[in-house]
């Protein structure tokens, strides 16, 4: 496209937003505010990853939580073992073993899970993700060592080559770094010729069949990118909050994931990023209303996502989308 | 000369209803072969079950002489076979130009291929254009699938189809809801692929069939009870009975 379009310009400001103002805030001792950024990005991160299986590729995952936790217990247990000891073999603080510990094990419980969910379709599918992940926390919440569903205390970050992740602006910057990684990565994957097959098995699984595509190979593969992608935001996470607990990969952060996807548009490339947004500003604003309202600040960030899904077809990106069919 | 298809004994059923019942039927290779039959005859049924989408409870389908008949829909289509769909079925969020360009994507082996934009892969978007040319669609080639007309799908189909080069293309009711105007146009254009391709046409419209068909087929109650030239089917007393003479 040689002029850009109306929702390039949008893409191209809020990430020039994001990559600004939270550093701003604390250079001028507003500290919060890039805390609260940072929790943005990286759940912007996570439903970056979901939109590439949910937005273009139709399955909705009711699991993605799961693949958040993981990701962070992938820092957490090695970070555990260092202090206290046991396990030599990943009891150590280096990122060159966290990352691909985190991004590993996703990929491979994607892979694992995938071969099975991927076998149903629709409802089935939604609910086998979702049942998968509530194995995995309960899974978590039964081994003591790691704190059970009390969670467990990273005492130490992982170390990195080029980022120290004590310093906020540091680990800010990783977080936005790896936010544009992965919009480029999902872009790509998507205009390439395995994304048309994705989107196409979206479209018409029957006629990608027909054509000679074997659409659930394809899906898996995409499974698989979008679980790791989703561990390695996790690890951030883990890294970024020192605090986890099985609690990160319960089914209503799935659902808060979703909520993302759908809210900022899915299948577009700043839907996700537009979703993670208004999630965490709405989150912050309604939730620090005077009582009683704050502490039901749900129910009107409910509303609000039926007023969208209802009145704004492709989410708050198809505001933007300037398309006028339908 | 082998025969592209031979179906030999197919049956199946549906609870109570025997949609396919002992069906034998060859495409020779280069021949249009029609098979027609009444509302409910079991002609979509014969081909899911030719195409792979649904597998049949006995009888077997031989593709050039290899036992396909429980093989999967994918693994037809590298072996040859392509179909059309009687309610068209083609991806609407898509561009009709991205819609050949995948079927034509299909022909080159996997496409776990993730680096390159699909989109600017020269010899899929000139060959797509190509054959949206051929069907008479050269100008609608960057339009949104969804915005086109009922006729213009049909002549989608026809391109899709031929982007897979199939061997053997079975082509689900390609007149379908389409007007006077629109069928005649169709018939010229498959006219003009027939011979290069074996064809399997299923078909409601007579006039179409009789001008396209090499051999045809009548399919009642999921049996063929004639196969024959289209003078011979004609001057069929049985098929006259069980279907012509109705209209």
């Amino acid at each position: 496209m040689p002029t850009m379009s109306k929702r390039g310009w949008i893409t191209l400001v809020v990430l020039i937003l994001l990559a600004v103002l939270p550093p701003l805030f604390y250079l001028g001792g507003q500290a919060f505010y890039l805390d609260l950024a940072t929790r943005l990005v990286i759940l912007a991160i996570a439903a970056v990853s979901l939109n590439l299986i949910l937005g273009y590729g139709g399955l909705v995952s009711f699991g993605h939580a799961a693949f958040v936790g993981l990701g962070a217990y992938a820092v957490g247990i090695p970070a555990h073992h260092w202090l206290y000891g046991g396990w030599d073999a990943i009891a150590t603080l280096s990122g060159w073993l966290h990352i691909p510990l985190a991004v590993g094990v996703t990929a491979l419980f994607a892979l694992l899970t995938g071969l099975v969910c991927l076998r149903t379709k629709g409802v089935y599918f939604i609910m086998i993700t979702m049942a998968f992940a509530q194995m995995v926390y309960y899974l978590i919440v039964s081994i003591e060592e790691y704190g059970g569903d009390d969670g467990l205390v990273i005492d130490s970050r992982t170390e990195l080559a080029f980022f120290d992740l004590d310093k906020p602006l540091q680990m800010y910057a990783l977080c936005f770094l790896s936010l544009l990684v992965a919009l480029g990565l999902v872009r790509m994957i998507v205009n390439s010729r395995f994304g048309m097959v994705l989107q196409g098995a979206k479209g018409n699984p029957e006629r990608m069949a027909t054509l000679g595509f074997n659409t659930y190979a394809y899906r898996l593969t995409a499974y698989v990118i979008s679980g790791a992608m989703c561990g390695y935001a996790g690890a951030l996470l883990g890294n970024f909050t020192t605090f986890i607990s099985p609690e990160m990969m319960d089914w209503h952060r799935s659902g808060e994931l979703m909520f993302m996807v759908i809210l900022g548009g899915a299948a577009t490339t700043i839907g996700p990023v537009l979703g993670a947004t208004v999630f965490i500003v709405l989150e912050e604003v309604l939730s620090s209303l005077p009582h009683p309202f704050g502490i039901y600040w749900q129910l009107p960030f409910g509303l609000l996502l039926i007023l969208v899904v209802m009145f704004i077809r492709g989410g708050l990106a198809g505001l933007f989308s300037g398309r006028k069919e339908r | 000369m082998t025969a592209v298809l031979k179906v030999e004994g197919l049956n199946k059923s549906f609870g109570g209803i025997k949609a396919t019942d002992n069906l034998n039927l060859t495409v020779e290779a280069g021949e249009l072969h029609a098979v027609i039959g009444p509302n409910g005859a079991g002609k979509t049924t014969m081909i899911s079950q030719l195409c792979g989408t649904q597998i049949p409870d006995s009888g077997r389908v031989l593709f050039k002489g290899r036992d396909i008949t429980r093989l999967a829909p994918h693994r037809r289509a590298h072996l040859g076979i392509t179909r059309s769909y009687q309610i068209t079925s083609l991806i609407m969020e898509m561009s009709v130009l991205d819609n050949v360009a995948l079927a034509l994507q299909a022909r080159e082996g996997h496409s776990f291929r993730f680096l390159r934009p699909a989109r600017s892969i020269a010899h899929l978007r000139d060959r797509g254009r190509e054959l949206l040319a051929r069907v008479g669609l050269a100008d609608k080639a960057d339009q949104a699938t969804v915005a086109l007309s009922h006729g213009e799908h049909r002549r989608m189909e026809i391109a899709i189809a031929l982007a897979s080069e199939a061997e053997l293309m079975l082509l689900d009711e390609p007149m379908a809801g389409l007007g006077t105007q629109e069928s005649l146009e169709m018939v010229a254009l498959l006219k003009g692929i027939k011979g290069k391709h074996s064809i399997l046409l299923i078909e409601h419209d007579m006039d179409a069939v009789f001008a396209l068909a090499d051999r045809i087929s009548v399919l009642v109650y999921g049996h063929i009870i004639a196969t024959g030239s289209p003078d011979e089917i004609r001057g069929n007393e049985a098929v006259q009975h069980a279907y012509l003479g109705e209209e």
